[in-house]
């Protein structure tokens, strides 16, 4: 074979398939070799959907064929195994949910299906997007494809490493406190958590309600725009769901970055930072400022603030959100005489360590006696932390950040320190507690060759604003993307 | 409520773990229940740095989307679909989801 | 009551069953009597990754029970998670307004008995919640049914302000009309539309502390309610008399034995984790959708009976007969279509009517013919087409076939005679056979009018007219 069109961006499949220099059926076929020649050490799916997508690839070249051709017809991507796929087992990276068949379609699978995507596969995850590894992963984590001693990141490590190791040509994430940032810094790829709203959570396994938001991840700017304006919009069936008109995206992808405003927020370079991360970003900032851009100091005073009150609001909504998982009505049932051994079981069996952390800190923090030390608490700080960037957007158009304090670490490095883990997050949960997009766009690499990633923040609603400085940064030579060595 | 433990390393104690594990109806070995108690007590001990704020005068967020949650027309729009509803239940009579015997 | 030393306080938590077609939070009909799982979705089952999506007429009735209980109607409210495990529960919550209830305060006047002033019972609140579905207990399994998870339910909180049972069972019946009357509810209780949870003190008669309370959960009759009151304030009495103390406890009513006992104690089950529900926005009702719900409010009970006694001129008794069932107004006022005068059709309603429907213990539509012909047989009447006698008699043929008034008299014969010649000649014949008497008659004995007239209806098989007879009888007898 050898036509590697699995290496293809968005931009350049779509133009090839609308001037039927190839087919939907070729691309998805090569995007499935590929599968097939790397899984065994990435180990970046948890079901690939070989018959499905050669179907879901036919049907889109008969669509080509009559010029009946949405945006994205015939474009390979992968789904994070946390969206519902109607007659695709679903399992969230849990044993809880290990022969989950949904008789439903998330709506952003629908969205995707009606602009004729093929899904190549359900990505690998820490268990119900709890992690910033995937090491946390009932069916085994995810590796680095840039080097596989080390994580992919997390939680949508399996979405960002297929989209690394050229597996598909894009991939759907969450992010609930960094999990679309952390694996697309780690990998090397563009990840897009948009504003809190602005996607359907309809049919994605819930982890924390209020902070999660699904988005694209893909290896250009302007595929990662495309893939967005594919799934945003208005969802009657989901009740925090925005009804905002949804703008072109890619027409907002202008090259231009003069005059715009970029904070750089003091808290965010804090001693003990990689150097070869700060000095990423910051050459990165120098750039944009060559080409333009201003950068001006801001302050976010209660960052330092933002991991404790993240993990006392995400634990206690995931505390209800996984108590449906009882082994009544789908998914695991252990062996049990009555209904309190059912649940006791089930759920034991059923989730891993991380999980069971969460659900016990979280239902502690709502429990008798602690709601208003801990949940209440924490909710206010949110409030300090929303502040916070309020005030910075009145002299900024963006602000501009490392996503991670350092580049992707080892297998097992943190897996015994829960605390240290959470730590991971430091710079992205911020966004995910005051609701804004962000993006996470490769900037530079480590003396290791691992990919370091410019967190680019903007205010709620504003995904122009910072796809078009991902997107300047990019053409201006940015950072060349280095193919992994697999 | 039950009382904090005093050392600030033990913010809950093994006591605590068990009754926490009991309303998230999670069997926990002996082990996990020492485990959890250390891991919990350093989460406890981390997050205790929010008592470093002043929040008296703060209103809380809940959400951060828009207010005023829409509103559905009352119409059925959903049509019986019994078998793909059960479809993956682990164990059913005719219709019924099978549950063990069910005690207070 | 054993003692008028004690008072009793309590406090009434009704749970409606809604009328809507779908559901609280998704489009499943609401229906009963579907087979098992069959009005259900991903949403009411909990499938993962499922939202809710609040019914716009839920909101509506709940602000039109708001409005006629005069409470505040909240510009704001807030939906929260309960959290507890059941099998019945799919989601392991149970969505619920809590802290920021839709309604606030208000109250129910409860109308004045002979003795007193009227009463007002308050209101502490009117919230939301969805219904969980059912548990099946069979041998050694149980089996889950979940059609009626996520039906919308309205929950209506007094303040302790009933002292006796009766009051309690009249606050609850006023509370069954409004929602009748607003349309939140068919308030068959009968059939599990509203269900009652009773918290129960007693206290010293001059006592203004409350005292410990025990709440008896799930009654769902007026007679439940009342008997379980006055079994529980008894036993409160006696256990203070015995110098014991009342323990604050959920107790259930055992309809058979007719107690109250203590449920086992659910372990753990007051610490249901609330906080507010992520998945939904407040709920914000604009001051125009209060105001427009206002316009439109249908006449409530107390403005009915009001209305009932002023232009039908009937007394309170029949207006609360009349009212007390959801039915029989309806019934009233179609009989009294059929240009029937108001007191004779409050009659016969609250007499051959209600007979003929705790006769045959079925609902009023089943029991009775449909007003248009009770009122076309009582038209007969007052057109002296029929007796009154004839009438019953027509009325209880007709609640058993089914047929007509019409048809009902014509098949029974019961039209009345009001023909001079055939009454003329009945007479004579009568006249003809009693010479002797008729002379005793013509003689000054004018006590025997009344054997005449008897003698006469009896001739003509009792379908005389009496007042033809009467006049053609004394003409003849005057000879």
């Amino acid at each position: 074979m050898g036509s590697e069109l699995n290496r293809l961006t968005i931009s350049e499949a779509r133009e090839r398939l609308r001037r039927r220099e190839i087919t939907s059926r070729e691309l998805t076929r090569d995007c499935l070799e590929r599968i097939a020649a790397l899984e065994p050490r990435l180990n970046a799916f948890i079901t690939v959907c070989e018959t499905e997508a050669m179907a879901q690839a036919a049907e889109a070249d008969r669509r080509l064929a009559q010029s009946d051709a949405p945006s994205l017809c015939g474009i390979p991507l992968g789904i994070k195994d946390i969206y519902c796929t109607r007659g695709v087992r679903t399992t969230c990276a849990s044993k809880i949910l290990g022969n989950f068949t949904p008789p439903f379609d998330a709506t952003v699978i629908e969205k995707l299906r009606a602009e004729g995507a093929v899904f190549v596969g359900k990505a690998n995850m820490d268990e119900f997007a709890m992690g910033s590894s995937t090491e946390n992963s009932a069916f085994g984590p995810t590796r680095n494809p840039h080097d596989l001693e080390r994580v992919a990141g997390g939680s949508s490590g399996g979405s960002a490493a297929a989209v690394a190791a050229d597996e598909c040509l894009a991939s759907l994430g969450t992010d609930t406190g960094g999990s679309i940032r952390l694996p697309a810094s780690f990998c090397g790829v563009v990840g897009i958590k948009p504003t809190y709203s602005r996607v359907s959570r309809y049919g994605v396994v819930a982890y924390a309600s209020s902070l999660d938001q699904v988005g694209p991840l893909a290896r250009t700017v302007r595929d990662a725009a495309a893939v967005l304006r594919a799934v945003a919009g208005a969802d009657p069936r989901d009740s925090t769901c925005s009804a905002r008109p949804v703008p072109d995206y890619e027409r907002a992808l202008s090259g231009e970055v003069r005059g715009m405003r970029i904070g750089v927020p003091r808290e965010y370079f804090v001693e003990g930072m990689d150097g070869a991360v700060e000095g990423a970003v910051r050459g990165a900032l120098k750039r944009l400022e060559s080409m333009g851009a201003r950068t001006v100091e801001i302050s976010l005073p209660h960052t330092d603030y933002a991991v404790a009150a993240y993990y006392l609001i995400a634990t206690a909504e995931a505390s209800a959100n996984l108590a449906r998982y009882d082994g009544v009505r789908y998914g695991l049932r252990a062996g049990a005489d009555n209904n309190i051994e059912l649940y006791n079981r089930t759920r034991a069996q059923g989730f891993g360590a991380e999980v069971k952390r969460r659900i016990m800190l979280g239902t502690f923090a709502l429990s008798a006696g602690y709601y208003d030390a801990y949940y209440l608490k924490a909710q206010k700080v949110r409030t300090l932390i929303r502040r916070d960037f309020e005030r910075a957007f009145e002299s900024c158009d963006l602000v501009a950040a490392p996503v991670a304090p350092t580049t992707a670490f080892r297998l097992g490095e943190k897996t015994g320190d829960p605390l240290k883990m959470y730590l991971s997050d430091i710079f992205t949960i911020s966004v995910n507690l005051a609701g804004l997009p962000a993006m996470s766009v490769p900037c530079g690499a480590d003396e290791g060759a691992l990919p370091i990633g410019l967190q680019l923040i903007g205010p709620p609603f504003g995904e122009e604003a910072i796809l078009r400085a991902g997107d300047a940064w990019e053409r201006a030579g940015g950072f060349a993307r280095r193919a992994p060595q697999l | 409520m039950l009382e904090l433990p005093a050392m600030a390393q033990e913010k809950i104690s093994l006591e605590q773990v068990r009754h926490v594990a009991r309303l998230a109806r999670l069997e926990l070995a002996p082990a996990e229940e020492e485990s959890l108690r250390a891991e919990m007590s350093e989460m406890l001990g981390y997050v205790d740095k929010l008592n470093e704020l002043a929040t008296d005068k703060v209103a809380p967020t809940a959400q951060v989307g828009e207010s005023g949650t829409p509103l559905r027309e009352d119409a059925v729009t959903n049509h019986a679909a019994a078998e793909a509803m059960l479809a993956n239940a682990p164990a059913r009579d005719g219709f019924f989801f099978k549950v063990p015997k069910i005690i207070e | 009551m054993k003692t008028d030393a004690y008072e009793a306080v309590i406090g009434l938590e009704v749970h409606a069953h809604m009328l809507t077609r779908s559901k609280l939070f998704c489009g499943c009909a609401t229906e009963f009597g579907a087979p098992p799982n069959h009005n259900v979705c991903p949403v009411c089952m909990a499938m993962p990754g499922v939202l809710p999506v609040l019914n716009r007429h839920v909101v509506e009735l709940a602000i039109r029970t708001g409005l006629a209980a005069h409470s505040e109607i909240a510009p704001h409210s807030v939906f929260a998670r309960k959290s507890y495990f059941y099998p019945d529960l799919p989601k392991g919550y149970q969505i619920s307004q809590y802290d920021e209830p839709l309604c606030r305060g208000g109250y129910i006047e409860l109308a004045a008995r002979q003795d007193g002033e009227p009463r007002r019972i308050r209101l502490v609140r009117i919230h939301l919640e969805e219904d969980a579905g059912k548990n099946i207990h069979a041998e050694s399994a149980s089996l889950v049914d979940f059609n009626r998870s996520g039906v919308p339910l309205m929950e209506i909180v007094s303040e302790p302000d009933l002292r006796s049972p009766e009051e309690a069972v009249a606050y609850l019946r006023e509370l069954r009309g409004i929602l009748v009357a607003v349309g939140a509810s068919d308030g068959k209780m009968e059939e599990g539309s509203l269900r009652c949870d009773v918290n129960v003190s007693v206290r010293p008669r001059d006592a203004t502390e409350l005292g410990a309370r025990t709440e008896i959960k799930n009654l769902n009759s007026f007679r439940f309610v009342e008997k379980a009151i006055v079994y529980e304030v008894n036993r409160q009495i006696e256990e203070i008399a015995a110098g014991r103390r009342i323990a604050q406890e959920t107790h259930l009513w055992d309809p058979e034995r007719e107690v109250t006992r203590p449920m086992r104690s659910k372990e753990f089950a007051n610490d249901y984790r609330y906080f507010p529900e992520p998945d939904l926005p407040p709920l914000i009702v604009p001051p125009d959708l209060v105001e427009k719900i206002k316009a439109e409010m249908p006449d409530l009970p107390a403005q009915q009976r009001e209305k009932y006694a002023r232009d039908f001129g009937l007394t309170t008794y029949e207006v609360s007969v009349l009212l007390g069932r959801n039915d029989l107004g309806d019934y009233f006022v179609n009989v009294l279509a059929q240009g029937i005068n108001a007191k004779t059709a409050a009659n016969w309603i609250m007499t051959e009517v209600l007979r003929a429907v705790n006769e045959s213990a079925q609902p009023l539509e089943k029991a009775a013919p449909q007003p248009q012909e009770t009122g076309a047989l009582l038209r007969m009447v007052e057109d002296s087409r029929i007796s009154l006698n004839a009438a019953k008699s027509a009325f209880a043929a007709m609640c058993r076939s089914g047929k007509g008034a019409q048809a009902t008299v014509a098949e029974l014969g019961l039209a009345q005679v009001s023909d001079e010649a055939a009454i003329a000649e009945a007479c004579d014949r009568v006249l003809a056979a009693e010479g002797a008497k008729l002379a005793e008659y013509r003689a000054g004995r004018e006590k025997l009018y009344g054997f005449f007239v008897g003698a006469v209806m009896k001739a003509m098989g009792g379908k005389g007219n009496p007042k033809v007879v009467n006049e053609v009888l004394r003409r003849k007898l005057a000879g």
